[in-house]
């Protein structure tokens, strides 16, 4: 097992004062360290004010800590330019961004999006209504029922006519890393932008968006030890300069009269209204506390515990795996057991203290794929360990013999 | 024995692997969707209603043992009853996986859903059955939804 110091790192999370707790859901959401917490409550208690504007030692510092994270968020992921990163409150707002700002201003009828069957429902619904507003046709890279992408046809589905590709990184359901380098490049061919969904794979390795060289993407604070409402889109700065504003309002404009207004610079453009400060500030400090472990070191020790899990959940008779037959793939695990509803078999995990997730996962054409209409998923993080496999392998078998 | 277990007690184990009426009727009178988009749990109602009589009830889909054994208690309750004995009948179970509140002699077997109202969010699988049973009667094209 690869190592980290996991009984510092769980001592790092007031959650886990509780011993009875083993939460198998941080693909859902992650609990957060003292050191997230304090950050926001510090901010808070001794030196809250709004940014931007104050012309006052709260202010500045406040603005200071703002711009701070936002730095700090764009050196994690490698953006050349601060600029480019725009907070928003989540994944699902980034996309959105996208879908208004710049799909509905640049798309026509005959233009085609391309998506895939292995999306998160926040990566279909967007640019479907885009679709159905613009006359654009929405296209799907298929999944196989490995739980991989089906890239047999990738030269048909990506023409002259495609004019965004937007992708899941790393699956919510099954842990599939995709290749998003090798469909980034095709993309180029035909000048279509790029969107990348990374809310999966940046809680859990190195992502460098200069090396993928895609044109957007988007991650959320929660799922990476940081707090709600807070993530971002990364964007190539002379796409958000050309872009129009998501949302309009104060702080994100120049000059205002009567009649007209001229936009602020990016990003300030698309954050209209007082900002997610505290939201941001802890985001940061969540950054930190990555940084200070290490993002490939936490990587590693996911990919050591997912080998256990795999090991062990295999073990169980009549318990099916869906995905991590081949590839890359995340620590992530969805699973049925037969002849136990996954709602059923998530009530009982739960009397043993075992927090995962039952259900279709905002994923329904996976299920459909699979023929299923949920599944159970584990979820692993940088406080997870074998001894929780342990238990849960001990309730899974527990309540396999109940209902049999 | 946890309250969760007393809650999957014998009945509804027995009913979930042998869910009774589980087919479809050919020419049912009356008919409904239920859907719980959360789970995913989908079922179907089919009733032949004649003079006012429950004569034929059955159900199909799929979805946790909760509901599929309320369906299938459903089923077996409802059958030779009128249709304001269906809807009373709904009404009680409505109150008892919400309270688990029951009179013995008006809910009979159904009693041994009452443990659901300590699972809250499970009372939402016990019910769905029910809701799609109430909109079957009501002529509702609509799906029943719970969540």
């Amino acid at each position: 097992m690869s190592k980290l110091d996991i009984n510092k790192i769980r001592s790092d999370f007031p959650i886990f004062a509780d011993k009875s707790l083993i939460y198998l859901d941080s693909a859902a959401t992650t609990h957060k360290p003292k050191q997230v917490i304090n950050a926001i409550s510090n901010f808070y208690s001794n030196y809250y004010a709004n940014v931007h504007r104050g012309i006052y030692e709260l202010g500045m510092k406040a603005t200071e800590a703002y711009q701070s994270a936002r730095q700090n968020i764009a050196n994690f992921i490698n953006a050349s330019d601060w600029r480019s990163i725009v907070f928003t409150g989540g994944t699902t707002e980034s996309i959105n961004l996208v879908a208004y700002s710049w799909a509905r201003k640049n798309l026509k009828t005959g233009d085609e999006i391309l998506i895939t069957e292995m999306e998160h429902h926040s990566n279909i619904v967007p640019w479907q209504l885009a679709a159905e507003e613009t006359g654009v046709l929405l296209k799907y890279i298929p999944i196989n029922t490995d739980g991989t992408l089906d890239l047999s046809n990738i030269d048909k589905l990506i023409t002259s006519k495609t004019k965004l590709v937007s992708i899941i990184h790393q699956s919510n359901v099954f842990g599939t890393i995709n290749p998003i380098k090798k469909i980034i490049n095709h993309a180029k061919k035909v000048n279509a932008i790029t969107f990348i969904d990374a809310a999966q794979s940046i809680p859990h390795s190195h992502v460098d968006v200069q090396d993928l060289d895609c044109d957007f993407l988007a991650f959320s604070g929660h799922k990476m030890l940081g707090p709600t409402s807070i993530g971002v889109l990364y964007g190539k700065t002379e796409l958000l300069d050309s872009m129009m504003p998501f949302m309009s309002g104060g702080d994100m404009i120049n000059s205002v009269t009567m009649t007209e207004s001229t936009w602020n610079d990016i990003p300030y453009k698309f954050e209209a209204g007082t900002p997610k400060i505290a939201q941001a500030i802890g985001f940061g400090a969540a950054i930190d506390y990555i940084n200070d472990i290490g993002i490939d070191k936490i990587h590693d020790y996911e990919q050591s515990l997912l080998k256990v899990a795999l090991e062990k959940l295999k073990s169980i008779d009549e318990l099916e795996i869906y995905g991590h037959q081949t590839g890359e793939n995340g620590a992530v695990i969805s699973f049925n057991l037969e002849g136990v509803h996954p709602h059923d078999l998530a009530q009982f995990l739960d009397q043993d203290g075992i927090a995962v997730r039952a259900g279709h996962h905002c994923a329904q054409p996976i299920m459909n794929k699979l023929e299923v209409s949920a599944t159970i998923r584990a979820s692993f993080y940088l406080y997870n360990t074998e001894e929780e496999i342990d238990k849960l392998c001990a309730s899974l078998r527990k309540t396999q013999s109940f209902f049999n | 024995m946890n309250e969760l277990q007393e809650l999957y007690q014998q009945v509804i184990i027995d009913h979930n692997h042998n869910p009774r009426n589980f087919h479809k009727i050919k020419h049912p009178s009356h008919s409904a969707k239920g859907h719980n988009p959360l789970c995913g749990d989908k079922f179907n109602i089919f009733l032949t209603i004649k003079d006012d009589i429950i004569t034929e009830i059955s159900f199909t889909g799929s979805g946790c043992a909760i509901s599929k054994a309320s369906s299938s208690l459903m089923t077996e309750a409802l059958l030779g009853k009128t249709v304001t004995e269906a809807q009373k009948l709904f009404d009680l179970v409505h109150n008892m996986v919400t309270t688990g509140l029951a009179n013995a002699k008006d809910i009979g077997k159904l009693a041994v859903l009452s443990g659901v109202h300590k699972f809250p969010v499970r009372v939402k699988c016990a019910i769905l059955p029910w809701h799609t049973m109430k909109n079957a009667l009501d002529k509702s094209t609509q799906t029943a939804i719970t969540e």
